[in-house]
């Protein structure tokens, strides 16, 4: 069968850095992944293709590139299943990291994100003989993040790297969180102070689920991050306006069986924060002119106590 | 110009460890590796590394013995001594680092069955093992600040006065060719699998560092021994790690047969490496295949156990050929997976060449003989990694710096100008590709006079087609058509050996299964191949053979 390929190029300096769209039309075998596509390109019609792949087994994760515009590893993308009806195929390097040549990106952002996790174990103590004891389950549980093979596909489509280049990035938070979690490591209080305090750390994101999507590893970076961030809290870290937010989530909704915004606005910046709610000031009047501007006094749903019951049968369930 | 104590050509286990021997003593120290540390193909070691801890009832001598059983008494036994009483260190120590290790109720490590072996001795993380330990030794390169040179291609190693004393490389993000001085370099660029089409290897695994050391004048010895892995998957040739049988998955053919039955009675599906491909090969070539497969049948052992302790396995079954492991067997073959030969090392990873270490894959102690005991390469990769940093750090106390290796570079530099300026020819990757199955059909499960005389024949004219392949990009950045046509030139050096070595051989050991010889010939053949590279002999080889340490084991007659 043929397979439709349409690759973005780019030449940093036998082509003044001009990136352009190159087609190739190539016979393979019905069974073919999108890496042997391009690897039969890269070895029987145009040698000046650049890509990065190794293991063609999703394990060494070289090959992660946007299909159709979303990351992937192509090694384990067959073609049929991206494109069953013979459509063309949208090739192009990954997002958020600096591009190299064609498919090849730069390494740099994705390792300086994970440097900034103290990414190594922090032991208390190195027993005198043999290992650390802890329990199979709690070893298993690690797995999740062990999983991950730094492909760097949820750096690449992460819609707040995209805004917010200082984010650490689901990858290296996933990272922390393997730390955070592994009862061999002593540090488990300042790790998530720190990834609670730092500008980028664990409240910058916005729970888009992209970096859960693409995810060739099931790591599942959110719910990492997620989990981070409740860890945090249990832990006494209460001073972020990312706590102040879950905290007027939960308050306004049990009071009033739905969502006060105004207050959640004013909450999350905290009352006291003058400058933040300056900059929240013109939002407001902004609002207030389409006619958008939620109540001050909040509605409260027909049936709010109910909504009230439901939290103390679930509160209750959980203790 | 660069200089450094201590250079590390590899950044996959064998490399990384000894990296974090030399910072730990304050050498100065970095690695230079073709790809990223993490994109190593030490990832794709699946199912686990092999220690006998005392504690668990295990003795170093079960381990030592079933090792050398295992390699069909080639293994020098000297050095599997070292490496079996090294071995429950070596694997506490990677624990210690942070390895996520399954362990048992009691919260220790725990084990699993492989092949080959009496005892369950196989630590091991899911089926990641290689992965999960690759993956913590570069977070120590990081809490140490090791200083690596990534995706840097070395192209030759500079000797004086027959002495190592550095690199030349090519720093593939701008094309540029560097002198990287060293007082000692350690090689630990991995295997040579790509020689072989197929492969379970990655496409990095092309012999680069057995060839550099080859040409600098390192015999290869043992090259003849390939391991086929007896179950990668049909049509992908994928791995399937042997940790699907050591959990208890049966070998059935196209009658449903458990076929090992009637080679390996006691060890049935865990019989050595060798033992199984053969007997699946001869299935196949019996007509109880089904297309050019065997099953691998993991059902009885339920959805959740294969989940939870191979998952990986499970992921690659359904995502490449779309089988539920728990439903349904899945169809495997032998293919192409090891080289037990490589460059020949004293127990201390030094080569012939002063200044040279070697450790890892590309390296031959000897541990592994004629044939490689599953979870024993891990194992090999990191206890010689770390004693190769360590003789390395006492050689380098008596070395001085070096000024003149900056001759080199010109001469180098012409000669990959010189690839570039060729006019347009041959592709590398249609001529790779000639070889590489001329190889696996020459050197296969099975081979004879004939057979392996095709190789060389098929060697002969890939070695005449080399000066007309062409590198169609000339550009500076990034420029994989130029390091391909450098790699082919590197897997001919390879083939040249694993050839050379096979046509020397007049016996069956281990993986090197003759048709034409079947019996194993201890009088005159327990020895080891070396091949040394010379242009003046004929397929510039010269091959001689070296006796096989016996410490305390005689060989016997091998009985799985």
């Amino acid at each position: 069968m043929q397979v439709n390929l349409k690759v973005k190029r780019f030449d940093p300096v036998d082509s003044g850095g001009k990136t352009w769209w190159q087609e190739y039309t190539v016979d393979i075998h019905p069974d073919s992944t999108v890496l042997d596509s391009l690897i039969h390109v890269r070895e029987q019609v145009d040698g000046t293709l650049a890509l990065r792949c190794a293991c063609r087994a999703s394990i060494c994760g070289s090959c992660g590139m946007k299909v159709n515009g979303g990351a992937r590893l192509v090694c384990k993308t067959r073609v049929v299943d991206v494109a069953p009806n013979g459509e063309q195929l949208t090739i192009e390097p990954m997002g958020n990291q600096h591009v190299v040549r064609d498919l090849v990106i730069s390494l740099d952002t994705f390792f300086a994100q994970i440097k900034r996790v103290q990414p190594f174990l922090q032991p208390g103590f190195v027993p005198d003989h043999g290992e650390y004891t802890a329990s199979n389950e709690s070893m298993e549980n690690l797995l999740t993040s062990m999983n991950c093979i730094m492909c760097g596909c949820c750096v690449s489509d992460c819609t707040v790297l995209e805004v917010d280049s200082n984010f650490i990035g689901p990858a290296a938070l996933a990272k922390a969180w393997r730390f955070t979690e592994d009862p061999r490591d002593s540090k488990r209080d300042e790790r998530l102070k720190a990834l609670n305090d730092e500008d980028g750390g664990i409240w910058d994101c916005t729970r888009c689920m992209k970096c859960v999507e693409v995810c060739p590893k099931g790591v599942a970076p959110m719910d990492r991050i997620m989990e981070l961030r409740e860890a945090a809290i249990e832990a006494g870290n209460t001073n972020t306006s990312g706590y102040h937010h879950t905290e007027s989530f939960y308050n306004s909704v049990k009071k009033n069986g739905r969502l006060d915004e105004t207050r959640l606005a004013i909450d999350s910046a905290g009352w006291m924060n003058i400058p933040r709610l300056l900059d929240l000031a013109p939002i407001g009047i902004a609002a207030m002119r389409k006619g958008k501007l939620p109540p001050i006094r909040p509605h409260k749903s027909e049936n709010h106590n109910q909504v009230k019951r439901l939290y103390e049968s679930v509160e209750g369930e959980s203790k | 110009m660069y200089e450094h104590d201590v250079l590390i050509i590899g950044g996959g286990l064998a490399g990384l460890r000894a990296a974090v021997e030399v910072t730990k003593h304050g050498a100065d120290v970095a690695v230079i590796s073709k790809v990223h540390p993490v994109r190593s193909h030490s990832n794709a070691a699946q199912g686990g590394i092999n220690a006998p801890l005392t504690d668990r009832g295990d003795d170093w001598e079960g381990h030592a013995y079933d090792t050398i059983k295992g390699s069909d008494f080639l293994a020098d036994q000297d050095a599997v001594e070292i490496m079996s009483r090294e071995a429950g260190e070596a694997v506490l120590e990677l624990e210690r680092m942070g390895v996520i290790f399954s362990r048992g109720d009691d919260g220790k490590l725990g084990t699993r069955r492989f092949g080959g072996q009496k005892k369950a001795r196989t630590f091991f993380v899911g089926a990641i093992t290689g992965s999960a330990i690759l993956h913590v030794l570069f977070e120590q390169s990081l809490k140490l600040g090791l200083n690596v040179y990534e995706e840097w291609f070395v192209t030759k190693l500079v000797i004086e006065d027959g002495v190592c004393r550095g690199v030349i490389a090519i720093d593939l993000k701008t094309g540029d060719l560097h002198t990287i001085k060293a007082k000692a370099v350690i090689m630990a660029a991995g295997g040579a699998g790509r020689v072989f089409e197929p492969s379970t290897n990655a496409l990095i695994c092309t012999g680069d560092g057995l060839s550099l050391a080859y040409r600098a004048g390192a015999p290869l010895m043992d090259m003849e021994m390939i391991q086929y892995h007896p179950t990668t998957l049909a049509r992908t040739g994928i791995l399937m790690s042997e940790a699907a049988r050591g959990e208890g998955a049966y070998l059935l053919n196209s009658e449903g047969e458990r076929f090992m039955e009637k080679v390996a009675p006691d060890y049935m599906e865990l019989a050595s490496r060798d033992v199984v491909s053969r007997a699946e090969q001869t299935e196949i070539n019996e007509g109880r295949g089904i297309d050019g497969n065997v099953l691998l049948d993991l059902r009885h052992l339920g959805r959740e156990f294969i989940e939870q302790r191979l998952g990986y396995l499970q992921e690659v079954s359904v995502e490449f050929l779309g089988i539920d492991m728990a439903e349904q067997p899945v169809p495997i073959q032998p293919g192409m997976h090891y080289i037990m030969g490589g460059i020949k090392t004293t127990v201390d990873g030094a080569t012939i060449v002063p200044g040279l270490y070697a450790a890892g894959e590309c390296a031959n102690v000897s541990v592994h003989g004629a044939n490689r005991l599953g979870a024993n390469s891990l194992l090999d990769t990191v206890v010689f990694g770390r004693r190769s940093a360590a003789h390395a750090l006492e050689y380098i106390k008596s070395v001085g710096s070096n000024s003149k290796t900056e001759e080199d570079l010109a001469t180098e530099k012409a000669r990959l100008q010189a690839l570039l300026d060729r006019p347009t020819g041959e592709r590398s990757a249609t001529v790779r590709d000639d070889m590489a199955r001329g190889m696996t059909k020459g050197i296969g499960v099975f081979r004879d006079q004939a057979s392996m005389e095709g190789a060389l024949e098929n060697l002969v004219n890939i070695k005449s087609r080399l000066p007309a392949v062409s590198v169609e990009n000339k550009g500076k950045v990034f420029n994989t058509d130029l390091m391909f046509a450098l790699e082919l030139e590197f897997m001919v050096d390879c083939a040249d050996a694993v050839v050379a070595g096979a046509l020397t051989r007049k016996e069956s050991r281990g993986a090197h299964f003759r048709t034409d010889i079947t019996e194993r010939d201890d009088e005159n053949w327990l020895k080891h191949t070396l091949v040394y590279r010379d242009e003046t002999a004929e397929h510039d080889t010269r091959v001689e053979t070296s006796p096989v340490s016996i410490t305390q084991w005689e060989p016997v007659r091998r009985v799985y």
